[in-house]
């Protein structure tokens, strides 16, 4: 069975670790209250989607 | 011939994702709108809308095969008594599905499914707006024809 030859060294652990990032959601403003929401879904502020209420408040 | 969904069943075998489908058309039928994920929501909506044209349909062969799905007698009855003459002048689109973003727990995408509200409103309102350029189009068409008869009497006149 293949094993591995060498140990692998911190250093090279460490740059594949540090690839693995998060990055941040996409949000658009709120045509109804200006604030952060997902795009193509309800406003979780006011609860409009397209200038109807969805979501009660 | 439907193309096959692709994907795994919903539930995990073809029985299960059957049973959780019609579950779901039922309570949409009896509620109304319902929240469920947004891939349920996507899968329930092409049934839905499959049982209430039947129900528009309302004849016996039509009645039996939304029998098969809705195992409900009172949301069967309202399906055919109320949703379905609620959308005699709507071809289709009876359902709306909006997002509503994950879900607390588990980060599932969620949705809203709901059945469209009959615009009844809506069918006058373009009769009317069809009938007022009509009627704006034959003002015109009078104006112009008397503005026609007016230049000629003025000349007329002038003429006299």
């Amino acid at each position: 069975m293949p094993v591995p030859k060498r140990k692998m060294s911190r250093s090279n652990t460490r740059h594949r670790r540090a690839q693995w990032k998060v990055s941040a959601v996409h949000t658009v403003p709120c045509p109804q209250c200006k604030s952060a929401k997902l795009p193509h879904a309800a406003c979780g502020v006011c609860g409009t989607y397209k200038g109807r209420q969805i979501l009660a408040v | 011939m439907p193309t096959p969904t692709k994907g795994p069943r919903l539930g995990g075998s073809p029985a299960h994702e059957k049973l959780i489908l019609a579950n779901l058309a039922r309570e949409l039928f009896k509620h109304g709108r319902i929240q469920t994920t947004e891939t349920k929501a996507k899968r329930v909506r092409p049934l839905a809308e499959r049982l209430i044209t039947k129900a528009k349909r309302n004849d016996l062969a039509a009645r039996r095969e939304v029998r098969k799905t809705i195992n409900e007698k009172d949301v069967f009855i309202a399906l055919f008594e109320e949703i379905g003459p609620r959308f005699a002048n709507r071809d289709g689109g009876y359902t709306r599905i909006v997002k509503t973003g994950p879900r607390k727990g588990d980060a599932a995408p969620m949705a809203i499914i709901e059945l469209v509200e009959e615009l009844v409103v809506e069918q006058p309102k373009k009769a009317a707006k069809a009938a007022a350029k009509k009627a704006a189009q034959k003002d015109k068409v009078a104006v112009l024809s008397g503005e026609a008869d007016e230049t000629t009497d003025a000349a007329d006149e002038a003429k006299a």
